[in-house]
């Protein structure tokens, strides 16, 4: 892999309540090469926002928690950055663009005045025609025009808002943009137009992303890299081609492809995973797929699986330590 | 599956739906829809938010009442009956909501959620063959017995989608309009209820109206597919049919957005439609898709054009394909 912008190490995260702690994130390990767009799937509450969360700092003060791990971007570690200097990199130099469009913006200013606030907040003493002439070239970029900047988020449809979102996460060029499900709640002919739009944009400002999401066709359209993530772990990465052309593949990924009706062929019955994704504030020992594993295997209940690595692609499960540990040489070689 | 000697379970006659708003403007929710749904057929309504999909699937089952337009059910109307009557035909027709969260009582433990409409209809004469029966309908969907005492939120989407199923199956109907029963959920636990949708579509020999935004799902699970546009239906063919041939402008453009999960199509360009769904608000004559349609031409902006049969069963509202 070329350079990387983004690298997380062993990452894992909590949530501690009065009651109990929510082992959100557990040990996992990214990274994203200059240019390029991760794809990080997973379900509900597999810990995908949290851990963009993680990254930009604003998991909830009092109850979230980095337990371990180390996120660098550029080589510098977010988690021991001062709060002045992280502040010059949320919106600077990383941005995320929110899954819901409806409540990210701020409904009593116009979304002019909301790209603007980016803009000067990054750029101190600029001056009032350069930040108008910076948010209407925004606009335009994501297809807006620029005289509704003195719009209202409210006078706008939901594609629309979701644009101005996008305008504003990019208002500063960010080297890397985190993509929370920026389509989930759009049709499906307006998420092509907002596809299209993000993967145009990120081939001209050579952006890097890091684009969550649950849905493996957003994905084939738009990532160079995947990771599968499931109940805080990282149980598959690799490049698109190795997640759905190769060979080898975690159960639970196997599971996802599925689940997902097939528009080419017609199928009777689609090969859903039975159960249900383990309580996080009570995580099974071993591996964490086990409970709904249709391969599971004794070890599979009492040992917790370690990351095969073979070329690019890696897995976290006991079906293949045999097969591919052999040949690829070695564990934990993310 | 088209039978002229088989009436339709449901059959609506140029069905409309009209909101009036504020300063006597009107929504055009439904406008003038011919549908039939055979016995045993599952048809699938799909389009995108605010098409009417949904206030269709309401109004077949009285629960928004029609501006004009007649519904059938077996035959007999049943746009206008009353009270006792109604009742009764809701027994035959039921719905299963989209949202499972807001869609039950959560002061009702699961067990009386399910048994509730039994009660109302007074199917059995004693409390205990009917929270037998809901027991069983637990066993039908899925549900563990042990859940028969929680309450809705302590379970998750999945399981509280699987009551809703469980309390439209209660009282036995043949007929049931399931609006985005799996939107909310996510794609491991969908797979679960369609599979079982589909199962007992075949155990109980259900007739289904199955309303979504998503077309593989729609694809997968229905026999027969209507394309909603601004209230129209713009085309409506069999499922295979429809997918392998689509010819309304706008049926082609919503079936190339789909991101496949295809690495082979991985570089194929998604054909936009431009612009975004009109306002249903006080519609203009014409083609409700022509702002948007790239083969727009004069007629189309003010003229209706007609649903005209172009092939055995293929139905399509365009110009285009109008040879007159």
């Amino acid at each position: 892999m070329n350079e990387l912008i983004l690298d997380i190490d062993n990452l894992s995260v909590i949530y501690k309540t009065d009651l109990e702690i929510v082992k959100a994130v557990n040990g996992i390990s990214l990274k994203i090469g200059k240019g390029k767009t991760l794809g990080l799937v997973g379900e509900t509450g597999a810990g995908k926002t949290t851990t963009a969360l993680s990254i930009l700092r604003l998991l909830p003060e009092n109850t979230g928690k980095v337990t371990s791990g180390s996120i660098k971007f550029e080589g510098d570690d977010l988690l021991d950055m001062d709060e002045h200097n992280m502040r010059q990199i949320r919106g600077g130099q990383i941005a995320m663009v929110f899954q819901d469009p409806m409540t990210s913006l701020n409904p009593v200013m116009t979304v002019g005045d909301q790209i603007a606030e980016a803009i000067i907040m990054h750029n101190e003493g600029i001056s009032k025609e350069e930040i108008e002439k910076r948010v209407d070239e925004k606009l335009t970029m994501v297809g807006i025009l620029p005289s509704r900047k003195i719009d209202y988020p409210h006078q706008f449809s939901g594609g629309m808002k979701q644009r101005v979102v996008i305008a504003m996460a990019l208002a500063c060029e960010p080297k890397l943009l985190i993509a929370d499900e920026p389509t989930t709640a759009l049709d499906v002919t307006i998420q092509a137009q907002v596809l299209m739009m993000i993967k145009e944009l990120r081939n001209r400002l050579g952006t890097s992303m890091l684009m969550i999401t649950h849905d493996l066709g957003v994905v084939a359209k738009t990532c160079d890299d995947v990771a599968v993530m499931y109940a805080g772990e990282i149980v598959e990465a690799g490049t698109v081609y190795d997640i759905f052309l190769g060979e080898n593949h975690h159960p639970y990924t196997e599971g996802l492809f599925g689940s997902i009706p097939n528009l080419a062929s017609r199928t009777k019955r689609l090969n859903s995973i039975p159960g249900l994704m383990p309580d996080p504030t009570n995580l099974p020992e071993g591996c964490v797929f086990a409970p709904r594993c249709k391969y599971c295997m004794d070890i599979c209940t009492k040992v917790h699986p370690n990351t095969i690595t073979e070329g690019t692609h890696s897995l976290l499960c006991h079906l293949f330590t045999d097969k591919l540990c052999g040949k690829a040489g070695g564990k934990n070689g993310k | 599956m088209e039978n002229n000697k088989v009436t339709p379970l449901i059959e609506t006659v140029e069905l409309k739906k009209l909101f009036k708003l504020n300063g006597g403007a009107r929504l055009h929710a439904v406008d003038g829809i011919n549908l039939k749904i055979y016995p045993g057929e599952t048809v699938g309504v799909v389009g995108e938010s605010g098409c009417g999909k949904s206030t269709l699937g309401r109004t077949i089952l009285r629960l928004i009442e029609p501006t004009s337009g007649q519904i059938y059910y077996n035959g007999k109307e049943i746009t206008k009956i009353k009270a006792r009557k109604l009742r009764e035909l809701r027994k035959d027709i039921q719905i299963i909501f989209q949202d499972p969260y807001s869609s039950i009582d959560p002061r009702k433990s699961v067990i009386d959620v399910i048994a509730e409409y039994m009660f109302i209809h007074k199917v059995y004469k004693n409390r205990i063959d009917t929270y037998n029966r809901a027991a069983e309908l637990m066993d039908l969907v899925g549900l563990a017995r042990r859940y028969a005492n929680s309450y809705a939120h302590e379970l998750d989407g999945g399981r509280r989608q699987r009551i809703g199923i469980a309390r439209a199956l209660s009282l036995n109907p043949k007929f049931i309009v399931c609006d985005e029963p799996v939107s909310a959920l996510d794609v491991s636990i969908q797979a679960q209820i369609l599979n079982l949708l589909m199962d007992l579509e075949e155990e109980l020999g259900l007739t289904y109206m199955f309303v979504t935004h998503n077309l593989s799902v729609v694809k997968h699970i229905s026999t027969k597919i209507m394309v909603m546009y601004l209230g129209k239906c713009v085309e409506m063919a069999p499922s295979d049919e429809l997918f392998n041939n689509p010819l309304h402008p706008y049926t082609k453009a919503l079936l190339k957005a789909i991101p496949e999960p295809d690495i082979s199509k991985r570089d194929e360009e998604f054909t936009l439609i431009k612009g975004e769904v009109s306002s249903p608000i006080n519609v203009k004559p014409g083609c409700r898709f022509a702002k948007r349609c790239d083969y727009c031409f004069e007629r189309c902006t003010h003229e209706d054009p007609d649903l005209l049969e172009v092939s055995s069963d293929h139905f399509v509202s365009c110009f285009l394909l109008d040879k007159n």
